[in-house]
């Protein structure tokens, strides 16, 4: 379908873990963004430390494609264990390079492929003494033989490192020294560049390269969160991360060194949770990062939160389950659990942001619809939107934003009223007021899990019960308007067929529909990016008749969700679903729509 | 059923605190729990307590996990705000809610249920935290709720109301919380209404952790004879080790001693806690002299009472976070906007 040529190709590299390889692979890839070019990157990565294989896939796109392509065409094997695989998922007509200081025979069983050969260790060996920073100058000289290759910049390459080591000057000199051994010997013997290869565009200004966690922890900065807690779980542990890291820089005061903010490693997922929902109680803006395994874990705490009206903010950074699962590697497998999440009736506000542009716009959004609602609020991610550096538009924000804090009463309000009651609908909207400890005596109301009445007190009476239930009911109806709408592609031409995707589908589904309407099959796009769905989801679902629901689970997790919420029919919604743990690639989306596209045709 | 509001009876020439509030201030909704309930009789020492201290009810937090004592945070100070949490999870909910605003006092209530078993995890690490609170774990060694299964509490060998003797060795949540580090620990009983006041005055006072583990006997599952938690068994092995008392800062601490009396504590507001040892070589700012004297305790049938650790030294959660003395609920906005020039700045390093 698509490349390898000029801008258009996809290099894999396949290092073990441990080896220092993540800097020399971003190096390349923020090389290639330096020179104007659209770049991807995916970090396939295993859960240890060191020692197991892990591979960076680095997509050029020239024409700015988000997405996965499915296909590799240069691979840089630098993991003996791997070598078989890597070899495999080569395309025709593409480009081994491997550390050829060992003969390595088994790589050249492939006629349709060039292998070339670089003595990476041996050259490294021979200008570098200690033995770590051997491996870490072989990870720099196969970036200098790939730069080679691909024609990248050795300026631009060069003032990367000398700001990755503003801090240890010398380390510039050994670096680019190591950079240029592969380098010199590609050159020296092989033709170079490649056909294909980077060539400088001016695609990349205004954009910056941003993982979805460290745009979501500023989020949370800029929403005026000011208590965070959580237990370290992979991969939400990098909004903490940056959560602190950004407060500590931004949100110390200046004279007097204390801290405007509290952040709280706490014993276990449950504790977490309960320690924001006890800050959110008392007026913090509070949030925890976490991943399906700690959402099981705060289930019970949500149901209470839900129940009591306390606005908190989860961020569940999704990865493969069940269970343990593959901690490592990316899933859409919570959309289920966090729509309901909790024993009893309990219906959840979730979003579901598509890239690091929207995770640091929905996290802000998050804490807003949470205060707004008083009740818990999913921010939906997973690792691949999480973990990895995404190319987007630089992130903006306006500074006469104010955050809506929902109804809370002041010192000033309660003194003009006669009484309070937490849990009555004064206004008809289905939102009650609250009210802060410590205010005053009239606003003092007891918070309880247990049955109680709209004026917050325990109740066993079936109608003061269901009286508050089924307000949560309608108030959780009425975010559906409040909630960021769906945005639709339309295809060109008219069309009777429509795909819907949520979250990191986005880029993979967005280039398989203009490929497929450049092939003469338009269909229509519509991406959900929250629940509850809006009228305009169930608009889109009765305009179209065949509707193909694209997810990253094994369950049809988001088509099932569709049918318990909106009045589809249950023979319109198709099923597309990928869910082996890699990103989602539009290869993958565009084989699968043809082929029920024209299996729907021969029926 | 619903909650039992209790009426405000006002009384004449009724004695006022330094807020101008009388004792039925601090009341709260009337108590469905079983007559004789060792937890009301904790429940008044919390309403003198608060009252003899003048503490705003409305600036004070109460907050409980599930269970039968847990229940108690509704019949006292019906002006404060208060959560009945979720089971075992209460000390999260309480460090969250000081962290937002840590001038509120704060009382958290708990049973051994609650604490020593579902719970256990939770109060592990408020303790090792620090958290600025007191917690009040009343203790009768016996699920009420679900009707009198044994809890991690019972001491072995206790005998049920049926059924055979409990077959696992005690949690003792004092020389348990002397092991995580909590820094005011302390035991006392329900019926010594005099003993309970001076050490809740103290444990409020305490700028940190305060433990007082109250035994509080159940009439309806674990009053009977061969109970180790029983009104008798307490009232026949109860043994003081040391008094404490509360000294506000307002009042002159003398120089000369009392028989036993130990050199006074200073505390944060101030004030300080005075402590009488009726024990005459135990040391209460000893750490592990009382945890030795706590485990010697639980090998016999003395119940060891008073205020059996102390340490003033250690920083709270809110020190420790280096947080500002504002309460982070009172922050305008305006201090936690970066601004916009910031966020362009910031992204330097994403290019």
């Amino acid at each position: 379908m698509s490349g390898p040529g000029l801008n258009d190709f996809v290099i894999k590299i396949g290092t073990v873990n441990g080896t220092g390889s993540a800097s020399a692979n971003g190096l390349l890839m923020k090389s290639i963004f330096r020179m104007g070019v659209p770049v991807v990157g995916k970090n396939v990565f295993p859960s240890n430390i060191q020692g197991l294989p892990t591979w960076y896939e680095i997509r050029v796109s020239g024409d700015g494609h988000a997405g996965r392509s499915g296909e590799v065409h240069m691979t840089v094997a630098m993991n003996q264990a791997t070598y078989e695989q890597d070899l495999a998922e080569l395309s025709t007509g593409g480009v081994l390079v491997y550390d050829s200081t060992w003969p390595r025979p088994q790589l050249e069983s492939r006629p349709d492929v060039t292998v070339i050969g670089v003595p990476l260790m041996a050259m490294c060996n021979e200008v570098v003494k200690a033995a770590r920073s051997r491996i870490l100058m072989k990870n720099m000289a196969y970036v200098g033989a790939v730069a080679a290759l691909v024609d990248l910049d050795l300026n631009v390459i060069r003032s990367l490192v000398e700001e990755t080591f503003a801090a240890k000057v010398k380390l510039i000199d050994s670096n680019m020294e190591a950079v240029k051994l592969g380098y010199d010997y590609v050159k020296e013997h092989y033709e170079t560049p490649l056909r294909f290869r980077v060539s400088p565009l001016d695609k990349t200004s205004g954009k910056v390269m941003i993982d979805g966690n460290t745009a979501a922890s500023l989020g949370c900065v800029y929403a005026g969160a000011t208590f965070g807690a959580w237990y370290p779980i992979t991969p939400s542990t990098s909004v903490m991360d940056g959560f602190a890291k950004y407060c500590k820089k931004l949100r110390v005061d200046p004279e007097t060194g204390k801290n405007k903010f509290c952040i709280i490693q706490a014993e276990d997922e449950l504790a977490a949770v309960g320690l924001i929902i006890g800050a959110a109680w008392n007026g913090a803006r509070a949030f925890t990062p976490t991943s399906g395994p700690g959402i099981s874990l705060m289930s019970e705490w949500i149901g209470f939160a839900y129940y009591t009206e306390i606005p908190i903010v989860l961020f569940d950074i999704q990865r493969t389950g069940p269970s343990t699962g593959m901690p490592t590697r990316t899933q859409q497998c919570d959309i289920q659990t966090t729509a309901y999440a909790s024993h009893g009736d309990t219906k959840h506000i979730v979003l579901y942001p598509a890239d690091p542009n929207e995770c640091f716009d929905f996290a802000v959004h998050s804490f807003d619809l949470a205060e707004r609602f008083q009740t818990p609020v999913f921010f939906l991610s997973d690792i691949d939107i999480g973990m990895n550096d995404w190319m987007v538009d630089e992130l903006s924000w306006v500074d006469n934003y104010i955050p809506d804090r929902g109804k809370v009463l002041t010192e000033d309000d309660l003194s003009k009223m006669e009484s309070f009651s937490r849990y009555l609908d004064v206004d008809g909207d289905n939102i009650p007021y609250r009210t802060l400890p410590g205010t005053d005596p009239k606003g003092a109301y007891f918070l309880r899990g247990s049955g109680h009445n709209k004026h917050a007190r325990y109740t066993e009476l079936g109608h003061e019960y269901q009286e508050v239930v089924d307000r949560l009911s309608a108030k959780w109806e009425s975010a559906k308007s409040a909630v960021p709408a769906p945005l639709v592609q339309k295809a060109s031409s008219a069309t009777r067929q429509g795909i819907i995707a949520i979250g990191s589908s986005d880029a993979a589904v967005t280039e398989a529909r203009d490929r497929l309407e450049a092939d003469g099959m338009p269909v229509d796009y519509m991406r959900v990016r929250a629940f509850p769905f809006s009228d305009e989801v169930e608009a889109f679902m009765a305009a179209h008749d065949e509707i193909f629901v694209v997810e990253q689970n094994r369950d049809a997790q988001l088509h099932g969700l569709l049918l318990n919420e909106t009045k589809v029919p249950r023979e319109k919604l198709i099923s597309i679903l990928h869910y082996s743990g890699e990103p989602l690639n539009y290869r993958f989306v565009c084989d699968e729509l043809m082929k029920r596209i024209k299996l729907r045709k021969i029926a | 059923m619903t909650s039992f509001l209790k009426p405000k009876i006002r009384r004449p020439n009724e004695p006022l605190n330094s807020l101008g509030l009388a004792r039925a201030d601090y009341e709260g909704n009337m108590s469905t729990l079983c007559a004789g309930c060792g937890h009301d009789s904790v429940t008044a020492a919390i309403v003198r307590t608060f009252y003899e201290l003048g503490i705003p009810p409305h600036r004070a937090l109460k907050i409980s996990g599930i269970g039968c004592s847990s229940k108690t945070t509704t019949y006292f100070m019906k002006d404060s705000h208060g959560a009945n949490t979720v089971h075992g999870r209460m000390p999260s909910f309480a460090t969250g809610a000081l962290s937002a605003n840590n001038d509120l006092a704060c009382i958290g209530i708990s049973g051994d249920g609650d604490s020593l078993s579902i719970g256990l995890g939770q109060m592990a690490h408020a303790m090792r935290r620090n958290v600025n609170m007191l917690y009040v774990l009343e203790n009768n060694g016996v699920y009420g709720l679900t009707k009198g299964q044994f809890s991690a509490s019972a001491d072995l060998g206790s005998l049920p109301k049926k059924g055979t003797p409990n077959e696992f060795p005690a949690i003792d949540p004092v020389a348990f919380a002397l092991s995580v580090g909590a820094t005011f620990v302390a035991r006392s009983f329900s019926g010594d209404r005099k003993q309970l006041v001076a050490l809740m005055k103290a444990g409020l006072k305490h700028k940190g952790f305060a433990l007082i583990d109250v035994i509080s006997p159940c009439v309806s599952f674990n009053d009977h004879k061969g109970s180790t938690k029983s009104y008798a068994h307490t009232y026949e092995f109860f043994s003081q080790a040391v008094h404490a008392d509360y000294v506000p800062p307002s009042e002159e601490i003398v120089a000369a001693y009392e028989e036993g009396e130990m050199m006074p504590v200073e505390l944060h507001d101030g004030g300080h806690i005075r402590l009488r040892k009726l024990e005459a070589d135990y040391d209460p700012t000893d750490r592990g002299a009382a945890f030795g004297r706590a485990v010697a305790s639980d090998n016999t049938d003395e119940i060891l009472t008073g205020l059996l650790y102390l340490d003033e030294s250690q920083p709270d959660l809110h020190e420790i976070q280096n947080m500002e003395a504002r309460p982070l609920n009172e922050i305008p906005y305006t201090e936690l906007n970066p601004g916009a020039e910031s966020l362009k700045a910031l992204q330097s390093e994403f290019r």
